[in-house]
């Protein structure tokens, strides 16, 4: 049981160690594990910006500039929302080089309450032209993405979180690119597009509703923008239903770029489980997955009523 | 400064001026009164001062200037094309579909602009990032920012004032337009950001306040910044006249700041800006 977080900082070290180019940019975030990998063995390419995420930005967008490949991290809630201008005009705009780093995401700030968890970065980052938004789903992921992320020649947010979750492994080098996805169970039943924590939560339902004699097909959508089409359309040619699982808002995240897919190209059923447009609260990241109902269970339940409508 | 060099400063910026005019009046907008108060002080940089290569403009070894003062860049798209990064022609496109001169400076599209900007507030910052690069590099990259006090009202810039100091760079100076308006009125009736030098002086700063149509105190502000102990960012507080050298924008009767003028005070403008110099006949 690792975090993404935590791999994304051994992913950041390797990648530093083959290009020289990589400076990290942190917003005062010394003791996290995405940082101290990297800043550890080098420190001249480590920009400690204090907590000036809009400042930590603009330097980067000027480092760019520079040649070099900066990875800027904060609290996902700040480095979105806080920098939301710096990051479209200086970054996303001119289309220059840079890996946004939100950490902190979702549910997983927990106790820290609803400020510090943030629910709405997928939806900011999602509506910029040109930015790339993955969310990865395990660490061995989350370290391989540090790679991809950093040899892209746009702009990419990357969204991690700090909850401990199993290893799925790459699978496959191959589908492992921005605009790529991973089928981790084949069924012809329903379609479950899911992301970050919410694959986990997807490959129990999947269990249950084999069970129940619905064979799911489970993506890692861990590449929301761009997104995975041909793979999510192929899949819902074989299935005709969809649910979509995100531990984001329900506007502006995964389940209505699926939705929008789905719409144009193929319109079947799909259903969202996410968090239904409410802020959140202090608790154990857990108790607030069960509070706001992103579980497998709530999966099992849309997955079978999306599939007694199914269109196929 | 040699008498030689002051009059042909003068009369590139007075070309300048110029054009700026014939832009906002040709593209109906554009801030005037803005772009005129800052003409000098990108002159001088670009003329005397910044280590650039026009047929060349991405040479990575160049130095850089960060326009901040982005709803002047009429002012700085004159300068570029009349340094030699672009055709003068490009000019008479400026806002328009498809045109490479935007509404506010695009560097992806524009050769000669070194960074992005729009949103103000930004060009510290820039400047922070294109210094820590060169110094990464071993590059001995000198990097001005220009921007305007109005700007001063923006959180980030203080933000990004701290990084400065913090960096410890000489190789950083910043140009603050002090021409003392902003949209809505005066800067000091609308947001007080006075006093600026004790502010800079208070963030890490050295700080110099020249006036900002005087060539010659512009280049003792340049050495004095370039030769300054090595660690403190320099600012150069440059006191200009909004609409400078056109009387009825210096004296503020366009209306806004972002009023552009109708085609006979073009005209008017640009036959004053003519005498002034005792040239006849225009070129455009």
């Amino acid at each position: 049981m690792r975090s993404t977080l935590s791999g994304f900082g051994e992913g950041l070290l390797i990648t530093g160690r083959e290009r020289n180019d990589v400076v990290l940019l942190h917003a005062d975030m010394v003791d996290a594990e995405v940082i101290a990998p990297f800043s550890l063995e080098f420190p001249e390419r480590t920009i400690n910006c204090g907590v000036s995420e809009q400042d930590m930005v603009i330097t980067a967008a000027g480092l760019s500039l520079g040649g070099k490949i900066p990875v800027a991290v904060s609290y996902s809630a700040f480095l979105t929302a806080r920098s939301f201008d710096q990051i479209r005009t200086c970054l996303a705009i001119p289309g220059l080089q840079a890996v946004l780093v939100g950490t902190h995401s979702g549910l997983s700030a927990g106790e820290e309450g609803a400020t510090q968890q943030m629910n709405q970065d997928v939806a900011l980052m999602r509506s910029l032209p040109g930015m790339s938004v993955l969310v990865p789903s395990d660490y061995p992921s989350s370290s391989f993405m540090a790679g991809i992320a950093c040899g892209h020649p746009g702009p990419v947010y990357l969204r991690l979180g700090r909850d401990e979750i199993p290893d799925i492994g790459i699978l496959d080098e191959s589908e492992m690119r921005i605009g790529g996805g991973r089928a981790l169970a084949e069924g012809d039943g329903v379609t479950i597009c899911a992301c970050g924590i919410m694959v986990h939560e997807a490959m129990k339902a999947a269990a249950i509703l084999s069970q129940q004699g619905i064979n799911a097909e489970v993506i890692d959508c861990f590449s929301l923008k761009p997104l995975p089409s041909q793979m999510i359309l192929a899949s819902l040619r074989r299935t005709g239903c969809c649910v979509v699982a995100e531990e984001h808002n329900i506007i502006g995240g995964l389940g209505e770029a699926v939705a929008a897919l789905s719409a144009s190209e193929n319109p079947v059923p799909v259903r969202c489980v996410a968090v239904s447009d409410r802020y959140g609260q202090s608790g154990t990241p857990s108790e607030l997955q069960e509070y706001y109902g992103l579980t497998f269970r709530e999966i099992v339940g849309e997955s079978a009523q999306v599939w007694s409508m199914r269109r196929r | 400064m040699k008498a030689s060099v002051r009059r042909e400063l003068e009369s590139v910026a007075l070309e300048v001026r110029k054009d700026v005019v014939r832009m906002t009046g040709l593209s109906r907008s554009g801030h005037l009164r803005s772009c005129l108060s800052v003409v000098d002080i990108i002159v001088y940089l670009y003329w005397k001062v910044l280590r650039i290569r026009p047929e060349e403009p991405h040479w990575p070894e160049r130095d850089r200037l960060v326009f901040s003062k982005n709803h002047a860049c009429p002012a700085l798209y004159a300068v570029l094309a009349r340094r030699g990064f672009f055709e003068r022609e490009e000019l008479w496109n400026y806002r328009r579909l498809g045109a490479m001169l935007q509404g506010r400076p695009e560097h992806f599209r524009t050769p000669g602009v070194d960074a992005p900007g729009g949103s103000g507030g930004m060009g510290i910052g820039l400047a922070n990032g294109l210094l820590m690069s060169a110094r990464m590099d071993r590059l001995d990259r000198r990097v001005f920012c220009v921007m305007g006090d109005g700007e001063l009202q923006m959180g980030a810039v203080w933000e990004s004032a701290m990084q400065a100091a913090s960096l410890g760079s000489g190789a950083l100076t910043t140009f603050v337009d002090m021409n003392g308006i902003q949209t809505g009125g005066s800067v000091e009736s609308i947001k007080r950001i006075e006093p600026v030098r004790k502010k800079f002086e208070a963030f890490g700063w050295r700080v110099m306040e020249v006036d900002g149509h005087d060539f010659r105190q512009l280049e003792k502000a340049v050495a004095w910044s370039l030769s300054g102990p090595g660690d403190s960012p320099s600012a150069v507080l440059a006191k200009t006249v909004p609409g400078k050298g056109i009387t009825i924008a210096e004296k503020g009767l366009l209306g806004s700041p972002a009023c552009p003028l109708d085609r006979d005070r073009m005209e008017q403008a640009l036959r004053e800006l003519e005498s002034s110099s005792g040239v006849k006949g225009g070129e455009a």
